[in-house]
């Protein structure tokens, strides 16, 4: 074959926490792992993640315990999660947390010495294990510092352009190299993709660079299932002042230490609206609610902790009233916990380092003394491949997704802190799973006409040079044109506007052009990305067209109120031929009995 | 806001050199901002890394007006308004193309010191008991996001090119993290010496002045594990203790 080919049991694409977690377990079961990824090792998204990672270790409070993190799981995912995955994450979360405590995490302490936890929206109990405001990096890093000792083979910048098949089966990628722009070709036998989300088709995201939603794309195209891709999570505290940080992540820690809410009123506004199916967790008035904060356990949560995508609309509908903040957000306080606490700087500043440095270094907002204006911000996506509860393999034999680009655990809104566990906790299935599928099938031969074609796919850009368009020019509409119409709000009309869009996207992505060398070109990255980032634009807008109801982070301002009929069911899209995209509504498995019983009885 | 004049350094087949770019500022922005302004409107092969814009990830390290900074949390307002922004590659790193450089020599270094080896766990699930005031200065190493803007500045590789000689400032804080982690038990303090080289840092604290995450590097990290080395080979009553030791 002309191009540089490596051979590997299991490949890894992407080096986040459920990539890397996935690798370390495949490799411990004996089989060869290659781990693929377009940045640096440990640069990933992960290491954004702010506030924890949700565990029912019982540490601060116990009366947690599996079965109550399973309910909140469910809850607030408005029961479309997929409850395999809800149970398995709720019952496994507490070992895979404690095995990292064995691989040198630090995480912060209780009293007796044992990892500290915190409260979080959603969930019932303090739950969250954490180091400060930077569990991400800790969990990114201790992962890292671990698999380099694994006999895991990592190829850093290198970007996965497709997934080749034999038949039915997943055969390896096709990739190049950034660095030179080289054509390489992995040969496996089972192939994990682990490539997070996509808030980077939105203008206003927390997400990374890499969360371009590459791996769903590339998973669909080689003709994997989505499902809930309608789905998505915009978290309520985003900066939105200066407009060059906005979007970027403001943690829910925050509130989960005393932070409120206000409108430009100094109102309290989350008071105004709690929604039946949380009225009893929640607290009766701001008393109680900072109690709660305070580690008080006869005290209900504060409205602030509310799930995100309530909290998320609340602040829209402020905003939209005219009540909001100077830039068209509304005011997150933490600075008023100095009525309450002695040393209250002091204690911000150790409790939310990175908050306080962000606010300082790029806001030039002292968040002990000030408050912070905060806005929606795109931040996750819930759907995403569509893949078996226990094993994580996708509708595609060999080819298995798991953490953010795979769907199911947190059905239509996830909890804050739930993604970091469900990196470990799947991440793990995934490589357990893909190593013994690998030990179970071999025979593996690449197509080459496959790759020849996706050869001459990838170089096109260069043919068209100057002549063709700019895709950073194509990327940026695309990100305002989601915005606008695919957001947190959304309609018929603006949905059916925005698929057109797409269309004409789609046309326009085949015609650009970069210029310059293979070697290190982010413009013809770009041209590349591009593609992914419109297919999962339109499995979004198509999913959110199809489910004409509201629930959770899918609202539809023209159905307004959750449907019966769409509870039972989850939008599924799967290529068909050509361009066309085949849409269903795959009806949901009925809940175990026994796991109903838990749910009804933690109502 | 203002236009603002830019020199970036481009790496070419004809030569490299630096090359301008004029950039609208508007409120807030930071270099990497106009950096990216520049890729989109201008230089759509202007290579650069970058991957969270919030200075968790150390991707954007370079060198602007001379100093090594992250892009990302470098203020355009806090830039001279009555000279160009120059950007420059980081210095002590060979130069892939334009401000990116080859930084995979870090991941080798690590890769050769000794992993975490924790005691046997404290608890009979298998979990272990530690206080947070013995985990604060570990805390602190590990707050490092990588983004080697320390190994850049550091004038053992920097000026006198002892790259395979000396491990650099990152790796005597990921060390020391390991050495003072409380549950850790392997011994790392021959390699210090043998293999890091931890001799060379003669402790003028370049590194500590240019670490976003503002760990002190030479004072917390380097010169305790100075320390420790001088302590096991030097102090004269344990060397008596280790001949005996020997002996047995």
């Amino acid at each position: 074959m002309a191009y540089e080919t490596f051979n590997h049991d299991v490949l890894v694409i992407g080096s986040g926490g459920a990539g890397l977690r996935a690798a370390i377990e495949a490799s411990s079961q004996g089989v060869t792992v290659a781990v693929v990824c377009r940045s640096l090792l440990g640069k990933a998204h992960t290491v954004m993640a702010e506030g924890g990672v949700a565990a029912a270790l019982g540490n601060v409070d116990d009366r947690d315990g599996w079965k109550v993190h399973f309910t909140d799981t469910m809850r607030g995912g408005q029961y479309m999660n997929n409850w395999r995955m809800a149970e398995l994450h709720a019952k496994e979360a507490p070992a895979r947390v404690n095995e990292l405590e064995a691989w040198g995490a630090v995480f912060d302490r209780t009293e007796d010495g044992r990892i500290l936890q915190r409260n979080f929206g959603g969930h019932k109990y303090p739950r969250l294990a954490h180091v400060g405001d930077r569990t991400g990096l800790e969990m990114i890093r201790t992962l890292q510092d671990h698999g380099i000792h694994q006999g895991i083979d990592v190829y850093q910048e290198y970007t996965v352009v497709s997934l080749l098949k034999n038949g039915d089966k997943v055969v390896g990628a096709f990739a190049y190299d950034r660095e030179k722009g080289h054509f390489k070709i992995f040969q496996a036998k089972a192939v994990i993709v682990a490539t997070g989300g996509m808030g980077r088709i939105y203008k206003i995201s927390s997400n990374s660079w890499d969360c371009t939603g590459g791996g769903i794309s590339i998973a669909y195209h080689a003709g994997a299932e989505l499902i809930d891709m309608e789905f998505v999570q915009f978290h309520p505290t985003g900066m939105v002042w200066p407009p060059s940080v906005r979007g970027l992540l403001i943690t829910e820690g925050v509130r989960g230490e005393g932070g409120v809410l206000r409108n430009k009123d100094g109102k309290r506004f989350m008071f105004d609206d709690i929604p039946d199916l949380y009225k009893a967790q929640t607290s009766i008035d701001e008393e109680e609610g900072w109690r709660y904060t305070q580690g008080d356990k006869n005290a209900k949560r504060p409205p602030e902790l509310l799930t995100r995508d309530h909290v998320a609309r609340c602040i829209r509908r402020e905003v939209k009233a005219g009540r909001g903040s100077p830039h068209g957000g509304v005011f997150l306080d933490i600075a008023w916990i100095k009525e309450k606490l002695p040393n209250a700087a002091e204690h911000i500043k150790r409790k939310l380092p990175s908050m306080y440095h962000q606010f300082k270094e790029l806001a030039g907002v002292d968040i002990t003394k000030e408050p912070m204006e905060v806005g929606p911000t795109t931040h996750y996506i819930m759907g995403g491949v569509k893949v078996d509860a226990d094993s994580q393999m996708t509708s595609v034999p060999g080819l298995f997704a798991t953490g953010e680009c795979a769907a199911g655990l947190h059905g239509a809104n996830r909890l804050g802190g739930n993604s970091l566990s469900d990196l470990l906790v799947f991440g793990k299935r995934a490589g357990e799973y893909a190593a013994n599928y690998a030990k179970e099938n071999g025979g593996v031969r690449i197509d080459e006409a496959e790759v020849e074609r996706m050869a001459a796919w990838s170089l096109a850009p260069f043919e068209r040079g100057a002549s063709g368009e700019n895709p950073f020019e194509i990327q940026n509409q695309l990100q305002d044109m989601m915005q606008d119409l695919v957001g947190i709000v959304r309609n018929e009309s603006d949905l059916d506007v925005s698929i057109e869009k797409l269309e004409e996207f789609e046309k326009r992505a085949r015609n650009v052009g970069c210029n310059g060398n293979r070697g290190f070109n982010p413009g013809w990255h770009t041209a590349i990305e591009l593609n992914h980032m419109i297919t999962v634009a339109k499995a979004i807008a198509i999913s959110a067209k199809e489910r004409k109801e509201s629930r959770g982070g899918h609202f539809r301002e023209d159905f307004p109120d959750k449907s019966e009929d769409f509870s039972k069911v989850n939008v599924t899209l799967k290529k068909g031929s050509g361009e066309n995209i085949e849409i269903r509504k795959v009806p949901k498995t009925a809940v175990r009995e026994d796991l109903k019983q838990i749910i009804d009885e933690m109502k | 806001m203002a236009i603002v004049s830019f020199k970036i350094w481009r790496t070419n087949e004809s030569g490299d050199k630096f090359q301008d770019f004029d950039v609208d500022i508007s409120e807030g922005m930071v270099v990497l901002d106009a950096v990216h302004q520049i890729q989109a409107e201008q230089a759509n092969d202007l290579a650069v890394r970058w991957n969270c814009k919030a200075g968790k990830c150390g991707s954007c390290s370079a060198e602007i007006n001379g100093h090594p900074k992250l892009m990302c949390m470098t203020r355009m307002d806090d830039m001279p308004k009555d000279k160009p922004v120059t950007i420059q590659p980081m210095k002590a790193f060979p130069v892939i193309r334009d401000l990116v450089t080859d930084v995979s020599r870090n991941y080798r270094i690590k890769k050769k010191i000794k992993k975490f080896k924790p005691r046997p766990p404290d608890a009979t699930d298998g979990t272990w008991r530690m206080h947070q005031s013995d985990i604060d200065r570990v805390q602190e190493f590990r707050k490092c996001i990588e983004c080697f803007l320390c190994q850049d500045v550091c004038h053992v590789w920097r000026e006198h090119e002892l790259h395979d000689e000396f491990a650099g400032p990152r790796h005597m804080v990921y060390t020391a993290a390991l050495e003072m982690h409380p549950l850790d038990i392997e011994d790392r303090r021959r390699d210090l010496k043998e293999k890091a080289g931890i001799g060379f840092c003669n402790i003028t604290k370049c590194c500590t002045n240019v670490c976003p995450e503002n760990i002190a590097i030479t004072d917390n990290a380097i010169i305790p594990l100075k320390e420790r080395v001088a302590d096991h080979f030097y102090d004269p009553l344990m060397r008596l203790f280790s001949i005996f030791g020997k002996k047995k």
